[in-house]
C-alpha cells in the first residue's frame, strides 16, 4: 500500500493488491509450493527403489558422475544467466537482456542435450525404463525434471522472441522475474536430484 | 517464429477477441467467475445424477441374493465409476461452483485474480469428465475401485475366468485401456483442481476489499482458503502416483508390480497421502456453507468465529498425518498402526470443536426453520454419526473387523453424503436467490429435505448392521441364507427414496424457473457482503467496492446494538457504520467516479477469451493418444500437445482485458 512508485503502465495486476505483492508472483510461489510435493513424491519413490536393481545395473555401476557434474555445473550457471538477464531488463538494457536470456536458454538446452546423451548411453548398456524399479524411478524422476527444463527453455525463447518483436517492454520485467523464479526452482530441484540420486548412491553402493 | 516476427506488432492474437454477450459462445468464452460458477454447478449436478443412477443400478443388483441383473464386470465398472464420479466430478466441482460464484462476492472483489485460469479450470474439469467416460466406447470404464489398489490395477483379468485365449487377449487389452482412462482422466481432473487452488489462494490473499482483514473474512471464504491449500499439496502427490501407474500399465515400468520388484504398498501410501486430504477437500466446503447458513437463520453471529477458523486449519494440518488409517490391514506393523490410530483420534478434536460451535450458534437463537437451515442441521446431525463411526475405525483391533465391510461404506456415506451433500444442498437453497433472483419453493424444499433425510438413513443406516455381520464391500452378489437379504432390500428401497427427493429438487428448479418468488437483494436478512449487491449480481459484482469495517459487515450496516441490547434495525443508508464516501477510496479495479456518476461503463473487467477452451481441449486428445497405439498415438499426442501449447501461448500474449475504445 505504501508503495512509493505509481503503478507502471502495462502491469495491470499491480494496482493495489491487499498484500502489495503482484498476483502473478504470488501465483508462481504458490505453484512452486505444489511442485515441491510433486518432486518430493518422485524423489521419495526413487529413494525407496534405489536398491531394487533386479540384477541390472546399480547406481555405482551406471552413473558417470564426472559427466553429470559438468552438466550440473552448466545448469547452475544458467541460473546466474537468469539473474543477469533480470538485472539487465530492470536497468532497461534490452540488448544485454536478450543476450543473457538466450545464454540462459542455451545453457538449459546444453543440460538437456547432456541428459539425452546420458539416456542413450544408459539404453546402450541395457539400462532403460523397464529394467528394474530402480531404473523406472530414475528415468521417470529425471525425465519429469527434464520436461520442466524444456518448458522453461520454451518460456525463455518466447521471452527472447517477444523482446525481439518489441513486445516485452521494460515495464514487464516482473514477467521475467516470475519465469526466473520458475527457472531457479527447477535448478534447485536438480541440486537435490544430483545429490540424492547421483552422488550419495554412487558413493555408498559398490560398483556392480 | 521468423514468420510471426514479420507480422505487424499491433496484431495480438490469432483470433479476434470474442465479443458475444449472450448465446452459447458467450458461455464458452466467458471469464466471469459467476458464469463459470454456474457452469460448474450445472455440470457437476449432471455428473451427480450420473453417479446417482450408477448407485441405483448397484442397489438394484444387490436388492436380492444371487441377482443376475449385472455381471461381475459391469458391477465392478459401476461401483468404481460411482465413486470416481461422485468424488471427482460431482462433490469436488460442486464445491468449486460455490467457490467460484461466491468467493469474489464475499471478499468484495470484481472477479478472481486470474479469470482466464478460472475458465481453464472449468474446461479442463469438463474435458476430464468426458475423457474418463469415453472409456465406455473404448474397452470399458475403470473397474478397480476408486483407490485402484496395486497389483489389482496391473494384473488385469483372471485367465481362468475366460475360456478362449483370444478372449484373454481382449480382456487384457481392455484392462490396460481402463487403467489408462483411470490414470489420465484423474490426472486431467487434478490439473483443474491445481489451477483453481492457485487462483483461489491468490484471490483471497490479494483481492480483498479495503478493510477486509483475514479475521474479517466470511467463514466460507476461510473454508475455501484452507481447501485450496489442501488441493495445492494433495494433487501433485496423486499426480505422481497416476503417472507411475500410467507408465506401469502402458510402458512397462516396475513401480507397483511385485513380480518385478515393485512395491504395491507404495501405491497405497501415495494414494492415501492424497486420499485422506481429499476427503477434507470434499467436506470443508460444506462445513463453510453450514457455518454461513446457521448464523443467518439463528439470527446470531457464528459462535466462536476464531475457533472455527483455527479448527479448519487444524483439520487441514492433521489431515496430512492420518493417511495410513486406511491401511491398518496392510501390515505396517504395530508402531505405525498405533501412531496413525492416535492421530486419527486427534483429528476428531477440531471436528468436534466445529460441531459444538454450530450447536452454540443455534443455541438461544431466534431460529427460522427454512430449507437451508434444515439441510444445515441435517449436516450437523448426520456428520456427527459419520464422525463417530470414523473414530471407531481408528481403534486398530476393531478396524481389522470393519475393514472392507459395509460398515466402512456406511461410515463414508454418512460423512460424504450426510455431510458434504447435505451441506451443498444447504448452500444451493441459500444462495439460489442470489444467483437467479428467485427463491426456491420452501415447501418443496422441505419435502426434498425430509425425503432425503429419511431415504439417506434407510439406505446407509442398515449398512452398519450388514458390515458388522461381515458383508464385504465390492461384491457384485451374495449367497442366499447369509442373513443379509432383508437389510439389502430395505437399503434399495431407501436409495429410491433418495432418488425421489432429487426428483422433487429438480421439479423445484423447474417450477422456480417459471414462477419463482422474486428474491430481492437480501431475502434472508443475511450478514455477509454478497447480499449487498443485486440478485443476480451485475457482471462487475459491485457498483462500488464496499469498505469493510467489521466481520458480518452487512449485518452491522443494517443493525445497531446486539452485544448488550437487542439489535435495532436502522433505516436503509443511515447506518453510522457505513459512509458511502469511503468506498470509492482505494478502489482496486475502477477509476474514481466523478460526483453523481452512476454508470458502470468505466469499470474495467477482463475480456472473454477462446484460449482457455483451446488449451483444455488438448488434454483429452493427448490422453486418447496414450490410449491408442502406433502412428495414431504419435498423431494424437502431437495434436494434443500442440493445442495445449498454442492455447497457453495465445493466452499469455493476449492482454487480460481489451482496452476500451
Amino acid at each position: 500500500m505504501s508503495d512509493m512508485s505509481a503503478p507502471l503502465p502495462g502491469t495491470d495486476y499491480e494496482h493495489s493488491t491487499s498484500l502489495g505483492l503482484s498476483n502473478n508472483k504470488m501465483a508462481m510461489w504458490t505453484f512452486i509450493g505444489s511442485e515441491c510435493l510433486f518432486f518430493g513424491a518422485l524423489i521419495s519413490t526413487y529413494l525407496i527403489y534405489v536398491g531394487r536393481t533386479n540384477e541390472g545395473p546399480t547406481p555405482a555401476g551406471i552413473y558417470d558422475v564426472p559427466f553429470t557434474s559438468v552438466s550440473t555445473f552448466i545448469l547452475l550457471m544458467s541460473s546466474l544467466g537468469m539473474v543477469l538477464a533480470l538485472a539487465a531488463i530492470q536497468a532497461g538494457e534490452m540488448r544485454k537482456f536478450r543476450t543473457w536470456i538466450l545464454a540462459t536458454g542455451l545453457m538449459g538446452a546444453t543440460f538437456l542435450a547432456g541428459q539425452f546423451y546420458e539416456f542413450t548411453v544408459f539404453a546402450a548398456e541395457e539400462f532403460n525404463l523397464t529394467t528394474s524399479p530402480f531404473s523406472s524411478s530414475f528415468f521417470v524422476l529425471t525425465g519429469f525434471h527434464g520436461l520442466h527444463v524444456a518448458l522453461g527453455i520454451l518460456m525463455l525463447l518466447a521471452m527472447w522472441t517477444a523482446s525481439m518483436m518489441g513486445r516485452l517492454p521494460q515495464q514487464l520485467h516482473t514477467t521475467v522475474e516470475n519465469i526466473g523464479l520458475y527457472w531457479h526452482f527447477v535448478d534447485i530441484v536438480w541440486i537435490i536430484i544430483f545429490t540424492v540420486v547421483y552422488l550419495i548412491p554412487a558413493a555408498t553402493t559398490a560398483p556392480g | 517464429m521468423a514468420v510471426t516476427a514479420q507480422e505487424p506488432v499491433t496484431r495480438r492474437s490469432a483470433f479476434r477477441r470474442p465479443t458475444a454477450e449472450t448465446g452459447i459462445w458467450s458461455w464458452i468464452t466467458t471469464v466471469d467467475h459467476k458464469r463459470i460458477g454456474i457452469l460448474y454447478w450445472l455440470t457437476a449436478f449432471f455428473f451427480f445424477l450420473v453417479g446417482g443412477i450408477e448407485a441405483l443400478l448397484i442397489r438394484v443388483q444387490l436388492s436380492r441374493p444371487e441377482n443376475t441383473l449385472l455381471s461381475a464386470d459391469a458391477y465392478n465398472q459401476l461401483f468404481t465409476m460411482h465413486g470416481l464420479t461422485m468424488i471427482f466430478f460431482a462433490l469436488m466441482p460442486l464445491g468449486a461452483a460455490f467457490f467460484n460464484y461466491l468467493l469474489p462476492l464475499q471478499i468484495g472483489a470484481r472477479d478472481v485474480a486470474f479469470p482466464r485460469l478460472n475458465a481453464f479450470s472449468y474446461w479442463v474439469f469438463l474435458s476430464a469428465g468426458i475423457f474418463i467416460y469415453s472409456g465406455v466406447l473404448l474397452g470399458g470404464l475403470p473397474d478397480g475401485g476408486w483407490f485402484n489398489y496395486a497389483p489389482l490395477n496391473l494384473i488385469g483379468p483372471d485367465p481362468t475366468a475366460t475360456e478362449a485365449a483370444g478372449q484373454i487377449a481382449v480382456a487384457e487389452a481392455n484392462h490396460i485401456s481402463r487403467m489408462v482412462f483411470y490414470s489420465i482422466g484423474l490426472q486431467i481432473a487434478g490439473i483443474a483442481s491445481l489451477a483453481s487452488s492457485v487462483n483461489f489462494i491468490v484471490t483471497i490473499l490479494n483481492m480483498r476489499a479495503p478493510g477486509m482483514t483475514l479475521m474479517r473474512l466470511p467463514i466460507f471464504t476461510w473454508a475455501t482458503f484452507v481447501t485450496s491449500f489442501l488441493m495445492l499439496f494433495a494433487m501433485p502427490v496423486i499426480g505422481v502416483a497416476l503417472w507411475q501407474l500410467m507408465f506401469d500399465v502402458r510402458f512397462g515400468t516396475n513401480f507397483f508390480n511385485p513380480a518385478a520388484g515393485g512395491d504395491p504398498v507404495l501405491w497405497q501410501h501415495m494414494f492415501w497421502l492424497f486420499g485422506h486430504p481429499e476427503v477434507y477437500i470434499l467436506i470443508l466446503p460444506a462445513f463453510g456453507i453450514v457455518s454461513e447458513v446457521l448464523p443467518v437463520f439463528a439470527r446470531k453471529p457464528l459462535f466462536g468465529y476464531s475457533a472455527m477458523v483455527f479448527s479448519l486449519i487444524a483439520i487441514a494440518f492433521l489431515g496430512w498425518g492420518v493417511w495410513a488409517h486406511h491401511m491398518f490391514a496392510a501390515g505396517l506393523g504395530p508402531v505405525a498402526n498405533a501412531a496413525f490410530g492416535l492421530s486419527t483420534m486427534f483429528i476428531a478434536v477440531p471436528t468436534g470443536v466445529k460441531i459444538f460451535n454450530w450447536l452454540g450458534t443455534l443455541w438461544g437463537g431466534r431460529i427460522r426453520l427454512t430449507t437451508p437451515l434444515l439441510f444445515g442441521v441435517g449436516l450437523v446431525a448426520m456428520f456427527t454419526i459419520g464422525g463417530l463411526s470414523g473414530v471407531t475405525h481408528s481403534i486398530v483391533p476393531s478396524n481389522y473387523q470393519q475393514t472392507d465391510t459395509y460398515y466402512v461404506v456406511a461410515h463414508f456415506h454418512y460423512v460424504m453424503f450426510g455431510g458434504s451433500i447435505f451441506g451443498l444442498f444447504a448452500g444451493t437453497y441459500y444462495w439460489f436467490p442470489k444467483v437467479t433472483g428467485r427463491l426456491l419453493d420452501d415447501r418443496l424444499g422441505k419435502l426434498h429435505f425430509w425425503l432425503m433425510l429419511i431415504g439417506f438413513n434407510v439406505t446407509f443406516g442398515p449398512m452398519h448392521l450388514l458390515g458388522m455381520d461381515g458383508m464385504p464391500r465390492r461384491i457384485y452378489t451374495y449367497a442366499d441364507g447369509m442373513g443379509w437379504n432383508f437389510w439389502n432390500l430395505i437399503e434399495t428401497i431407501g436409495a429410491f427414496i433418495i432418488a425421489a427427493s432429487i426428483a422433487v429438487f429438480i421439479a423445484n428448479l423447474a417450477i422456480t424457473r417459471r414462477r419463482g418468488e422474486p428474491a430481492g437483494d437480501d431475502p434472508w436478512d443475511a450478514r455477509t457482503v454478497e447480499w449487498m449487491t443485486t440478485s443476480p449480481p451485475p457482471h462487475y459484482n459491485f457498483e462500488e467496492v464496499p469498505q469493510i469495517s467489521a466481520r458480518d459487515e452487512l449485518w452491522h450496516r443494517k443493525y445497531v446494538g446486539g452485544a448488550t441490547r437487542p439489535p435495532v434495525r436502522v433505516p436503509a443508508g443511515a447506518s453510522p457504520d457505513h459512509d458511502p464516501g469511503e468506498s470509492a477510496v482505494d478502489d482496486q479495479a475502477q477509476p474514481a467516479h466523478g460526483p453523481g456518476h452512476t454508470g458502470h461503463a468505466d469499470i474495467h473487467m477482463p475480456s472473454p477469451s477462446y484460449y482457455p477452451v483451446i488449451a483444455a481441449a488438448g488434454m483429452p486428445i493427448a490422453g486418447w493418444g496414450v490410449y491408442a497405439g502406433g502412428p495414431v498415438q504419435v498423431a494424437l499426442l502431437a495434436l494434443g500437445g500442440l493445442l495445449i501449447l498454442s492455447g497457453l501461448f495465445g493466452w499469455v500474449l493476449e492482454p487480460s482485458a481489451e482496452e476500451h475504445a
